[in-house]
């Protein structure tokens, strides 16, 4: 559906966020909250990016490191880390990054095919990309975020 | 009418049968117990009219069939025509169980309905009715000899019953009664059919409908009346009888009863009273009612230009006082309940709403006491307060879930009756504590492992009658099934009077199927727990009822998976009882908290068996590196809980740590090594897989006062993960 809106020329609203020295962006639609960082429940036998579950009112919310997730580097969270509280699927994940940095308007038709040269981690979940003032933004696949459960899918 | 509301309607209806046959089966069993009066039979006439009425408006027939029968004979007992014996009530036992069997298959849920067993009962049932003497053997042998009778099925119609002892001599001109029933009637849960029957109980009775009221669709207004009757009914019947008839509607229709001599239409219209529509409308009755209609040949749906009010008399000057409530018609109305059925997902979310409050207070608490703010201001005070109320409301809510266990202990008469015909022995089921409540969800989960063991104590338990008395007890064997609350979980105790579990013969069993050494010595107590062995069947024959190779292991898995236990005790020549203790809900666990390598994590208490602190000497390895702690004689596998979820590496040496031992599915122990035990809680079970996925070695998740989520150990897996790959020691022991 969301490859669908981007032949059109929809507009959209998108949160961005930088990871290290570059920038993302998620569909606003997607995002229930943005809240400051608090230590994580590790789980066991996850990978690395996994930060762990933390307690969303009451809700267990698993915690993704996108950069990890990104092959860019584990991050070691602090206090000034944010967590974007997305909705997947029908799931609630909390993504990690290090800072929410803009709130972009953009049509649809802005967006451009992801370059080859991305590495190849970053371009599994990057959709396209967006040129604004000069800065790159890579749009995420949000679905593509997730891990992939083969034990549990088949369970 | 489309489809969708007639099928809730019907669901209503099926609804309500479930709980009118839990009063029928309630009522008979009183009746047995000797503890029933008059009342009693009332009710259960009541009950069995209530469902033929609703299943006569849904053309079920074979279902009304049955019931119609079935009514008659407690039509005959609460007249008193007829004894109320114990043959009787046996019969009428066994009756209640083809009728629910009529109701499941109707409703489409269960088998087929035997007819063969059916068409027998109806016999017997008519037999008792007519007080035969040749059929009134069936009762001693009911399903043996049910083709001599050669069932007919009887074709019920409420519109021509007519008892044959009303003949229908029409002397000085016949009845003619039109009834037009107001909305009010059928606000007030009456039925239209139900007194239509009751007329045609006087005699020989003729129904015409005029159903040239009922406006066209759109404007139908569904809760009016919007039908008549013209009922015509024989010269000889009573006109008091006639009135009485219409006694509880009175008022709520316009009535003219009057004698047809003349051919002048004695058509006088006079208003009746009606009263506004009461807000607790039975769109049940009304609808059943109507549907009734529908199959009727009138054309409901012929155009009528405006609503014709027949006729009618002052229906008020018949000011009968309101009285013998055995009055089929008043029925429906008798028993109004005040409850409401509400939508199981909107409690749910409710409880989690609670629970997050619940969690939210205490971390408000624990951050306002990290501060100074206590001792300055009233925040403390006020706190207290808020969590006595917030505790409160968790307690309110949960009780809102809680249902008594007499759902399921109901449905259990008729299992032991059919068990001990099979069998060929004597029982009478003793239930206590029907009122003890539990959650819902722990109601449903009981009957499954009930059913099992009293099908089990029956068949295993109890001798038969035989063997009794050579004994000395009485041939009638006893089971008892009683539920209490204790110490915040609830009991169920299914206890015998049998003849206690046969120890030698279990050994021997066990050690002929290789479940234990044949030289293994083993107090009467382990050997009474063998029976939950897997694939241990004690019963000499395979028997239909309880050795399908399901045994007791099956029951006990069933209880632990529910976060209970199931023990035994049994006196040889005395009987056995079986004792199981689960929670009260499955949305909370007791839990015991440890920590391991800096993590918190919840073991949940129904696993765990002793907590020890493991000395050097007791740990072993075997093989030269699965570690072993010695507990009671008995090596078990020592499992370094932070090692196996990849936490870090526990206790070093394992001294410095606790060992919970821990019994798994199938009955294998483990000693889980973490580094410390922070006490017990009970604690809120949180699914991990709604926001993630399912992960080896984690039951759940849940919250603690800290606001930090918490990993809920699953035992099983850990201690079939070490069992199934020898992993490389993590663990360097003391030696």
């Amino acid at each position: 559906m969301t490859e669908a809106n981007i032949q059109t020329g929809a507009r959209r609203e998108l949160i961005a966020f930088r990871i290290g020295e570059q920038e993302f962006c998620v569909d606003i639609m997607a995002v229930r909250e943005i809240r400051g960082w608090t230590p994580a429940t590790p789980l066991p036998r996850t990978p690395g990016y996994m930060k762990g579950v933390i307690n969303l009112r009451g809700a267990v919310l698993p915690i993704i490191d996108l950069s990890g997730r990104f092959g860019l580097g584990v991050t070691e969270p602090n206090a000034r880390h944010v967590i974007m509280v997305v909705h997947i699927r029908d799931r609630t994940i909390g993504l990690l990054v290090d800072a929410v940095s803009d709130i972009l308007q953009l049509t649809d038709d802005q967006v451009q095919p992801t370059p080859d040269v991305a590495a190849d981690e970053v371009k599994a979940f990057v959709k396209g990309i967006f040129a604004i003032d000069g800065r790159m933004i890579s749009l995420i696949a949000l679905d593509r975020i997730l891990p992939t459960e083969p034990e549990a899918e088949a369970a | 009418m489309t489809e969708d509301p007639f099928e809730a309607i019907k669901a209503t209806f099926f609804q309500e049968c479930e709980e009118l046959l839990a009063d029928l089966e309630a009522g008979l069993l009183a009746l047995e117990n000797g503890e029933g009066d008059d009342e009693t039979i009332n009710a259960v006439f009541r009950a069995v009219h209530s469902v033929k009425g609703g299943a006569g408006a849904f053309g079920m027939e074979a279902l009304v069939r049955f019931a119609h029968v079935f009514e008659t004979l407690m039509d005959e007992l609460r007249a008193g025509r007829k004894p109320c014996d114990d043959a009787t009530i046996k019969t009428l036992l066994r009756a209640s169980d083809v009728l629910n069997d009529h109701v499941a298959a109707a409703r489409g849920a269960g088998a087929p309905v035997d007819e063969a067993r059916s068409a027998g009962l109806v016999a017997e049932l008519e037999a008792l009715t007519h007080g035969d003497a040749a059929p009134a053997a069936s009762a001693a042998a009911p399903e043996a000899d049910e083709d001599e009778f050669g069932f007919k099925p009887v074709q019920f119609d409420p519109m021509d019953l007519a008892p044959a002892a009303a003949p229908a001599t029409s002397g000085g001109g016949d009845w003619r009664i039109v009834f037009q029933p107001n909305a009010a009637l059928y606000a007030k849960a009456n039925d239209a059919g139900l007194l239509l029957r009751e007329l045609s109980r006087l005699g020989e009775a003729t129904v015409e409908i005029d159903a040239s009221g009922v406006p066209m669709l759109d404007v139908l207004e569904p809760e009016e009346g919007c039908l008549s009757w013209t009922i015509r009914l024989p010269g000889a019947v009573d006109e008091a009888a006639i009135r009485e008839v219409f006694e509880f509607v009175d008022g709520d229709c316009d009535l003219a009863i009057l004698r047809d001599e003349a051919e002048a239409p004695p058509v006088e219209f006079v208003a009746a009273p009606v009263a506004a529509p009461a807000p607790d409308l039975d769109i049940t009755a009304l609808l059943a009612a109507a549907q009734a209609q529908v199959q009727a040949p009138a054309e409901p749906a012929a155009p009528a230009p405006e609503p014709a009010p027949v006729i009618a008399a002052p229906a008020a000057e018949a000011k009968a006082p309101p009285a013998a409530p055995e009055t089929a018609a008043n029925a429906p109305v008798a028993q109004a309940p005040v409850t409401i059925r509400v939508d199981l997902d909107r409690v749910d979310r409710l409880i989690n709403l609670v629970g997050e409050l619940v969690i939210q207070q205490a971390v408000l608490a624990q951050r306002v006491s990290e501060t100074a703010m206590i001792r300055a201001t009233g925040v403390g005070q006020g706190l207290e307060d808020l969590e006595l109320l917030t505790r409160e409301i968790q307690d309110s809510v949960m009780a809102i879930r809680a249902q008594p266990v007499k759902s399921v202990f109901q449905r259990m008469p008729r299992l032991v009756r059919e068990v001990a015909q099979m069998t060929g022995k004597q029982v009478r089921l003793v239930t206590e504590g029907e009122a003890t409540e539990v959650d819902k969800t722990v109601v449903e989960r009981l009957a499954e492992p009930i059913t099992h063991m009293l099908r089990n104590a029956i068949d295993h338990g109890l001798e038969k009658p035989d063997k009794r008395v050579a004994a000395g007890k009485s041939a009638e064997g006893q089971v008892r099934l009683a539920a209490l609350h204790r110490s915040g979980r609830i009991v169920i105790e299914i206890s015998d009077d049998g003849a206690g579990i046969n120890r030698e013969r279990v050994l021997g069993i066990a050690v002929e199927k290789g479940l234990v050494e044949p030289d293994t010595q083993l107090s009467d107590e382990q050997i009474d727990n063998l029976i939950f062995m897997p694939g241990f069947s004690t019963a000499e024959t395979i028997s239909d009822v309880s050795g399908r190779g399901v045994g007791m292991d099956v029951v006990k898995r069933s209880i632990q998976s529910l976060g209970g236990r199931i023990s035994i005790t049994s006196k040889p020549g005395e009987g056995s009882t079986f004792t199981m203790s689960l929670p009260l809900t499955l949305a909370v666990l007791d839990g015991m908290v440890v920590s391991s390598a800096e993590q918190t994590l919840v073991a949940p208490l129904a696993a765990i068996v002793e907590s020890l602190t493991p000395r050097a000497e007791d740990i072993h390895l075997v093989g030269g590196h699965t570690p072993v702690i010695r507990f009671r004689d008995e090596f078990v596998p020592l499992v370094d809980v932070a090692a196996t979820l990849g936490f870090g590496i526990g206790p070093e040496p394992a001294s410095t740590g606790v060992a919970l031992i821990v019994e798994a599915e199938g009955g294998a122990k483990a000693a889980l090594l973490v580094d410390a035990i922070q006490g017990q809680r009970q604690v809120v079970i949180k699914s991990l897989e709604t926001n993630y996925q399912a992960i080896d070695g984690v039951a759940a998740a849940t919250i603690l006062g800290d606001g930090r989520v918490a990993l809920i150990l699953d035992i099983d897996a850990l201690v079939s993960n070490t069992r199934r790959s020898v992993r490389k020691p993590d663990l360097k022991l003391a030696s």
